[in-house]
């Protein structure tokens, strides 16, 4: 199908442990931190789809599996029906025209040492597409598209001249620089301040339409996931526990993990008093992943069954999967 | 007799580039067992606002102008031996990052023994232990934890091991400075919660300081909304929510997501933060308002009374003219 722009299947990532000598006698069995495992999904063209989660749920290195810059320990990676996942060299290269990635902190993904014309410009002078003045005319053209204007102006400063959202939006300016397809917004707000928040959101939006973007956007905060997406996977210990329309997700969610979560998301309505799900304990350990369903320790409605069974992520109503025994055997 | 009583306060801090004056004419009080919120971006002053009530401004600050009475009391002629006995045991705080404010290298014991002992010198080691394990119980904590080192705690506990630590000398106010912000939602729900529920049992004030207004509206009673400095409104939560008068809250509420409103829009600010070095000469928030004219750039609004214990700082409402 050509309008599927991503499709991860069965993506692993093991992180190996380092060990102290002395652990490395005392036990041969070598152990990881299954930061992602067996994540599987897809993306539509023009779609927004969020990965959302708690911290440590695997969900900022899924988005850097995609786009390559960690390499799986297993699984696939498909960009417009082609396989990415060994691309290496001169191809890798020539992909991440592309797609790129935005990180969280604009402080510290934009060069101190470089002035924005010239940071935004990089990418031009690297793949060869652009010098001289055809690429300043390039900066020019795409900090106004992010609304750094005028931007004759802002092209010779540097970083620290900037506010917060300013980096942000010069982030967003270098990574649409090569006109990509696709971009993976990995907490794209999460540092700034909130009355910027929505203008950079919006930003993304506009240009989505402008460009005809597809973004893989990844944030721990549910309620803006749910302002800008269009599907959103819940992820929870590396694994996708929960995965659907916006629409389906928010009215209907099932997996008691996607429950809590919602529950607990302040609302800000000082007459709504809202009843918050109890989860016992916190986060287990992604080296020593619980047996069965990994959320069994903690889930208010957890079988024994849960405890040796691990349920796989199901389509229960369209567009709408999880993963939970409870509704294994409809 | 309120138990905080602030008036016109004013905080500067003189740096070598100039004088930023991070509070300006702020003045409310705060009766025992209430909550209050100090909302506010980065910069607005929310934090230095806070530290002033402990005096605990750091250099280069310093409180230029005002009154702040705990109990009647003016703190800021107290000599500092007696400062410190209010610390702790009138007033405590939770800051925002408990990884750098628990010893490393101590256990958890020791944390709160020391700070028993020294604020009641009699209390016997025996006591303060048995004491921190009685806290420890309260926090949700297994008090066999009580001789592990930080380190070994995960981030949500140690939050409410420094909660612990704020509550250990039975305080009439706990300032709790942005105490979720470094935590996800699931427990950052159980730390509010915590702190909702000591509050009812000990029957302290607690002002709760954080940038993510949908916490303050959900868990306080009136709400502080800084900017640039200044309180630019004060009222009760739902006064507040139902009734924004400033521009700045009225973007500010337009500004957050609620996940259970179907296809919201929201709308943002324009413009960003000022410059603190450099403030301007009327209103702060001139250059970001819809609604701002001739006499907003000539001089700063006072703060208007509304009635019914509402707060605003801008010329639309002297008026009586709101720009909704």
């Amino acid at each position: 199908m050509v309008n599927e722009i991503i499709k991860a299947e069965q993506l692993k990532k093991y992180f190996p442990v380092q060990k102290s000598f002395l652990e490395q006698l005392l036990t041969r069995k070598p152990s990881y931190v299954k930061a992602v495992d067996n994540v599987s999904f897809s993306i539509k063209k023009g779609e927004i789809f969020t990965l959302a989660g708690e911290s440590g749920c695997g969900k900022t290195t899924t988005g850097r599996l995609i786009v390559r810059l960690l390499k799986p320990t297993s699984g696939e990676i498909h960009f417009n029906d082609e396989d990415i996942t060994k691309f290496k060299g001169e191809k890798l290269r020539l992909l991440r025209r592309k797609m790129q990635i935005i990180f969280q902190d604009p402080y510290a993904s934009l060069s101190p040492r470089m002035k924005l014309g010239d940071a935004v410009g990089h990418p031009l002078e690297i793949h060869e597409l652009a010098e001289g003045e055809e690429k300043k005319k390039m900066v020019l053209d795409v900090l106004h598209k992010v609304g750094l204007t005028p931007p004759e102006q802002f092209v010779s400063l540097f970083p620290h001249q900037l506010s917060g959202g300013q980096r942000q939006r010069a982030a967003l300016a270098r990574s649409i620089v090569l006109k990509p397809e696709f971009i993976v917004a990995d907490e794209p707000v999460s540092m700034i301040d909130v009355s910027l928040r929505t203008t950079i959101i919006d930003l993304m939006l506009d240009l989505r339409k402008e460009l005809e973007l597809t973004y893989l956007f990844i944030t721990h905060d549910l309620a803006v996931a749910k302002y800008i997406s269009d599907r959103i996977a819940i992820m929870y210990l590396g694994k996708i526990i929960e995965m659907g329309s916006k629409e389906s997700l928010f009215l209907n969610p099932l997996h008691p993990y996607t429950q809590a979560l919602l529950s607990a998301i302040p609302v800000p309505n000082p007459e709504r008093k809202r009843k918050m799900i109890e989860l016992s304990g916190e986060v287990p350990s992604a080296i020593n992943v619980p047996s069965g369903c990994r959320f069994h320790p903690r889930c208010p409605l957890a079988r024994f069954e849960c405890i040796r069974k691990e349920p796989e992520l199901v389509e229960v109503e369209r567009d709408h999967s999880v993963s939970c025994l409870l509704y294994w055997n409809r | 007799m309120p138990l905080l009583e602030i008036s016109s306060l004013a905080v500067d801090y003189r740096t070598s580039r100039g004088t930023v004056h991070a509070v300006e004419d702020v003045s409310f009080s705060l009766e025992k067992g209430e909550t209050l919120g100090l909302a506010g971006e980065s910069g607005s002053g929310k934090s230095t606002l806070g530290l002033s009530i402990m005096r605990l401004v750091p250099y280069p600050g310093i409180i230029a102008k005002g009154r702040i009475k705990i109990d009647e009391k003016d703190v800021l002629e107290l000599s500092d031996e007696n400062m410190r006995s209010i610390r702790g045991r009138k007033v405590a705080y939770v800051f925002q990052d408990p990884m750098i404010s628990l010893n490393p290298v101590k256990r958890i014991s020791a944390h709160f023994t020391q700070l028993i002992i020294t604020h009641e010198p009699k209390t016997k080691k025996e006591e303060a232990y048995g004491r921190a394990r009685d806290i420890l119980k309260k926090l949700g904590i297994l008090p066999e934890r009580i001789n592990d080192y930080p380190h070994q705690f995960s981030g949500g506990m140690r939050q409410r091991i420094m909660i612990g630590l704020a509550i250990a000398l039975n305080p009439d106010l706990v300032i709790a400075d942005e105490p979720t912000t470094a935590l996800d939602v699931i427990v950052q729900a159980k730390i509010l919660d915590l702190l909702e529920s000591l509050r009812k049992i000990y029957g302290m004030a607690l002002v709760l300081i954080s940038h993510d207004v949908s916490i303050l509206l959900e868990r306080c009673d009136k709400i502080i909304v800084m900017y640039a400095g200044h309180m630019v409104e004060y009222a009760n939560s739902t006064e507040l929510y139902k009734n924004p008068k400033h521009p700045y809250t009225q973007g500010l509420l337009k500004s957050i997501p609620n996940i259970e409103l179907v296809d919201q829009k929201l709308s943002a600010i324009p413009g960003s933060p000022p410059n603190m070095l450099h403030p301007l000469k009327g209103c702060h928030f001139l250059p970001r308002c819809a609604y701002a004219n001739e006499k907003c750039s000539v001089k700063e609004p006072p703060l208007v009374d509304m009635g019914n214990n509402h707060f605003v700082r801008c010329f639309l409402d002297e008026e009586g003219a709101n720009g909704e």
